[in-house]
């Protein structure tokens, strides 16, 4: 064949390297491979497309999707409709950062060292922790790997662990599949009007429970009562480990300043696109006496022989590459360039910046809860909320969103495909994307979907 | 001379200063104190830096100024598969509508993604030989997990609950055994031998009633096609258990021998190496996973099918191990990975991987004079080299690689696998040159050279990186993890 632009091997290249090697032909380096193994014709995948005609094709699968930068999208739910800075791209786009490996070794990897050093200390100020790993895959499985941590921790004597209802779904079925291997109990605290029903918890706690986790923020965009969660927790010795949206934690006072004990989510609201869900950024956060536990890379400041200041993967004695099946966990692969872009957002926003943003966020789901009560609908839970609240549309919302999108909005989340019961159910999420004459215009919308 | 070392970005900070505007707020003006209670409204702000825009931008480009990419130069990181990350993944996984689209909208809207995410399932089988493929699987690690869960789930349903063990050869990656704890089970490590291949008769002596899986990379870490492979899948499949493939090596066997024919049952693949993902300074990768038949029932749900002409989450999957990740993977990797297999087709696939075989051996023939090569038969995408001869003359492998820095290289795997004295593991891949490996091997032909007349010049090394050896051990006993301001 002739030369593949990714291929730099010319012919005559080729013949000389074999001749280096002592091979008549490539298929000698092959020979090694039992025939009975080999496959018995060419792989039938479809034939290689020249650039030009790759950026169509890709257009054409684009342009099948409705893309939330086409109509204004009512949906949350774990990730986020933000303004993403242009900063961002132009950062994570420069390929000393997106086409680096691990920085395994340090003296030519600083830049990203002390990238992610920033960025475990922006997690552990937002969130009120002693410190803050650099990332894990996302939100959820940082969450499941704080319920196996904390297991682990207390030597599995504890061997319960309590999830409340209000929690995100998926992320209760994430945890459900990690607790299968070290074979961890996991039951559900009940939810009572949008919130963990504390007095539910409180008979559910004895001294076997490693863990109460819970969302803050909740699924339902409802704010849990940390304070007396953690002092149920305190009565039986459990852990309180808490999930949160970083944004809200502009204007909501962070799991720490309540004694949360682990702390993780997604940094997506912070510059990372959306997606289809993945990858996004989970963040994990604790406390000093749970540092030796802590899953995944950790980067530390030291100095160098002259005493400079310098950065290195550190307390590498936790993981996988050092300790095999003794590790604390077997992840090696995290989000680093999302960790690096959710950086650059988080200082884009700065200290005002974030609080701000937050607030906005606040202000303008409550405004939109109002104009949809006004509206004659009924909010589901009462209480408040961040930027997402339930609101019962009165019929079916899959049916509700179809009229929707023909009216140029990408509706709320159904509900009902979580629970039966709640077919009628939308999770609304408003950010500080969504103007006042959109949220007015989907409130028409809406009335006129029912 | 040095340079001098970058603040961080906390010590730029002036009070005051934003990289970041906000639109007026269009709704009407309510106090927070009306919305939440007392208790809830953060009191201290979050210490975030306070930069300006430009602020921001200088110093994360002098942090990238602090690394060193693909895009930087040659990278032959063993195992890790260091190839050219094409600029075109970059550009389409940016289009609206793959990159803004949410996970949540329902199916009708997001065909398009649907059918490239099921393209790229059903290319992925066809490589591997496997008759299901999961895009659920974050990484390597995790596709690992997710395979050994399905593993048990299988040997469960079958009412074999005494299965607790997994077999790994000593040469593995760490994340093996790794993940075979994480999955519940014990791991048994099984010898390699002096050919550098697992002993069949070791293999033959772990194996029992109590086997749910051996799990093993082809080629191994050493670069090395377990030739006997049609053997080991014999042994471990008459003792009832299954034979779980880590693909990170499989950039050497594209279009030469499929797991499925191997005898494997479940394959993982890691999209950010051998189909160009690009690495991120680690991560986000994408670790698919491939099934046979008859573990296909355990697959993580939801899983993608097609009905009649449109695409479609299956949830209705009761024997599934249930949901390893949200949502449906890291959909952007998997995007990228798709252009990359379109870009190359079938033909160009198998060059890929015929290139990359004759790069590695092409070097390790370069350097074979120089440096102990344990394994001097014919390799597959990598290689590993000794530097047990230097070693006699003071300087380790360590050292070797330090010295790499200064000639602009970044060194390979170091002290991996753990059955060779002094390792270093080298993977050049199909998208290097040949005048870029004949430089590589000057390089470390010079070093060896220099180890022998200048030994102290290679223990000082490196000289010309920004920073020098830096005080691990310390960072370890004193840990500082943020910045106290």
């Amino acid at each position: 064949m002739s030369n593949h632009r990714y291929l730099p091997m010319t012919e005559e290249d080729r013949k000389e390297m074999l001749q280096v090697v002592g091979a008549n032909d490539v298929a000698d380096l092959f020979a090694d491979i039992p025939t009975k193994v080999r496959p018995a014709a060419p792989m039938t995948i479809k034939p290689a497309l020249k650039e030009r005609d790759l950026l169509k094709h890709f257009t054409e699968l684009s342009n099948r999707n409705v893309s939330t930068k086409d109509f204004p999208s009512f949906l949350g739910a774990g990730v986020y409709d933000h303004h993403i800075p242009a900063t961002v791209d132009a950062v994570i786009s420069r390929s000393e950062f997106y086409t680096a490996y691990t920085p395994y070794q340090p003296e030519i990897s600083q830049g990203e060292l002390q990238a992610i050093f920033e960025f475990q200390t922006m997690i552990a100020e937002i969130t009120g922790m002693d410190l803050a790993n650099s990332s894990m895959y996302d939100g959820h499985t940082a969450l499941a790997e704080a319920v196996v941590m904390v297991a682990g921790h207390l030597k599995m004597k504890k061997q319960r662990v309590l999830v409340s209802d209000t929690v995100h779904p998926e992320a209760r079925d994430v945890i459900d599949t990690y607790v299968l291997g070290p074979r961890l109990n996991v039951a559900s605290v009940n939810e009572s009007k949008g919130k963990t029903d504390v007095s539910d918890l409180k008979e559910k706690l004895d001294d076997d429970v490693c863990a109460v986790v819970v969302q803050y923020p909740n699924f339902y965009g409802g704010i849990e009562d940390l304070k007396a969660i953690r002092e149920a927790c305190d009565e039986s010795g459990a852990m309180m480990i808490v999930k949160s949206n970083p944004l809200a934690l502009g204007v909501l006072t962070p799991p720490g300043a309540f004694g949360a004990d682990v702390v993780v989510g997604d940094t997506q609201p912070f510059g990372i696109p959306s997606q289809y869900g993945g990858p996004h950024c989970g963040y994990f956060a604790t406390k000093k006496a749970l540092m030796r536990k802590v899953p995944g890379r950790l980067v530390g400041q030291t100095v160098d022989e002259d005493g400079t200041r310098g950065f290195v993967l550190t307390l590498q004695a936790r993981e996988q590459h050092i300790r095999r099946d003794k590790a604390t966990s077997n992840i090696c692969s995290n989000q680093a360039l999302n960790a690096l872009g959710s950086s650059v957002a988080m200082t884009a926003l700065g200290k005002s910046g974030l609080k701000e943003l937050a607030v906005h966020n606040l202000k303008k789901a409550h405004y939109a809860k109002q104009q949809i009560e006004n509206a004659g609908f009924t909010i589901v839970n009462e209480g408040p909320h961040f930027n997402e609240f339930v609101v019962d549309v009165g019929s079916n919302v899959v049916d509700v969103n179809k009229k929707l999108i023909d009216k140029g909005f990408i509706g709320g989340l159904d509900l009902g495909r979580f629970d039966q019961a709640n077919v009628n159910h939308m999770l609304v999420c408003v950010t500080e994307m969504r103007t006042k004459e959109e949220i007015d215009r989907f409130v028409k919308a809406l009335e006129e979907s029912k | 001379m040095r340079t001098k070392e970058q603040p961080l970005i906390f010590e730029l900070s002036r009070k005051g200063r934003k990289g970041d505007s906000l639109p007026e707020l269009d709704v009407p003006e309510v106090s927070v104190e009306e919305l939440l209670e007392d208790s809830y409204i953060r009191k201290e702000e979050a210490k975030l830096p306070e930069v300006s825009e430009l602020q921001l931008v200088r110093h994360y480009t002098a942090l990238s100024n602090r690394n060193f990419g693909v895009d930087s130069g040659f990278y032959p990181l063993g195992s890790c598969t260091m190839k050219y990350n094409p600029k075109v993944n970059e550009v389409v996984a940016r289009m609206p509508g793959l990159s803004h689209i949410h996970p949540y909208q329902p199916e009708e809207q997001v065909q398009g993604a649907l059918e490239l995410m099921h393209e790229l399932q059903e290319s992925l089988a066809e490589m591997t030989g496997m008759k299901e493929v999961t895009l659920q699987s974050a990484a390597g690690a995790q596709g690992e997990w997710t395979g050994l869960m399905m593993i048990r789930a299988f040997h469960e349903a079958n009412g074999d609950v005494e299965r607790t063990k997994v077999i790994v050869p000593d040469s593995a990656h760490g994340t093996n055994p790794a993940s075979a704890s994480v999955a519940g089970f014990d791991s048994v490590t099984v010898r390699t031998d002096e050919r550098g291949l697992v002993d069949l008769e070791h293999l033959r002596e772990v194996v029992g009633k109590d086997t749910a899986a051996l799990m093993l990379t082809n080629p191994n870490t050493l670069g090395l096609f377990e030739e006997d492979i049609v053997q080991m899948a014999e042994i471990i499949h008459s003792a009832g258990g299954k034979l779980y493939y880590d693909g990170a090596n499989s950039n050497a066997i594209l279009d030469k021998a499929r797991p499925g024919d191997m005898g494997f049952d479940v394959v993982h693949l890691n999209l950010h190496k051998t189909f160009t993902g690009p690495h991120g300074g680690g991560g986000p990768g994408s670790g698919p996973v491939g099934v046979k038949e008859d573990l296909v029932p355990f697959l993580p749900k939801p899983l993608l099918i097609k009905k009649e002409d449109q695409y479609t989450w299956d949830y209705d999957r009761p024997q599934s191990i249930g949901r390893v990740k949200p949502f449906y993977g890291n959909f952007g990797i998997n995007v990228r990975a798709y252009s990359y297999i379109r870009t190359m087709g079938p033909e160009g696939l198998k060059q890929v991987s015929e290139d990359a075989v004759l790069n590695a051996n092409y070097l390790m023939k370069l350097l074979e004079p120089y440096y102990d090569v344990p394994y001097p038969q014919y390799c597959k995408h990598e290689f590993v080299v000794s530097a047990k001869r230097q070693k006699d003359q003071g300087v380790r492998a360590l050292d070797i690689a330090k010295r790499l820095l200064d000639y602009g290289y970044h060194p390979p795997t170091m002290y991996f696998p753990l059955n060779v004295e002094e390792c270093m593991m080298i993977e050049p891949t199909e998208t290097e040159s040949k005048e870029t490996l004949d430089e590589f091997a000057d390089a470390l032909i010079a070093i060896s050279k220099e180890v022998e007349e200048n030994p102290d010049y290679v223990l000082e090394a490196p000289h010309h990186t920004v920073i020098s050896r830096l005080d691990e051990t310390t960072a370890a006993r004193k840990p500082i993890l943020k910045h106290e301001q």
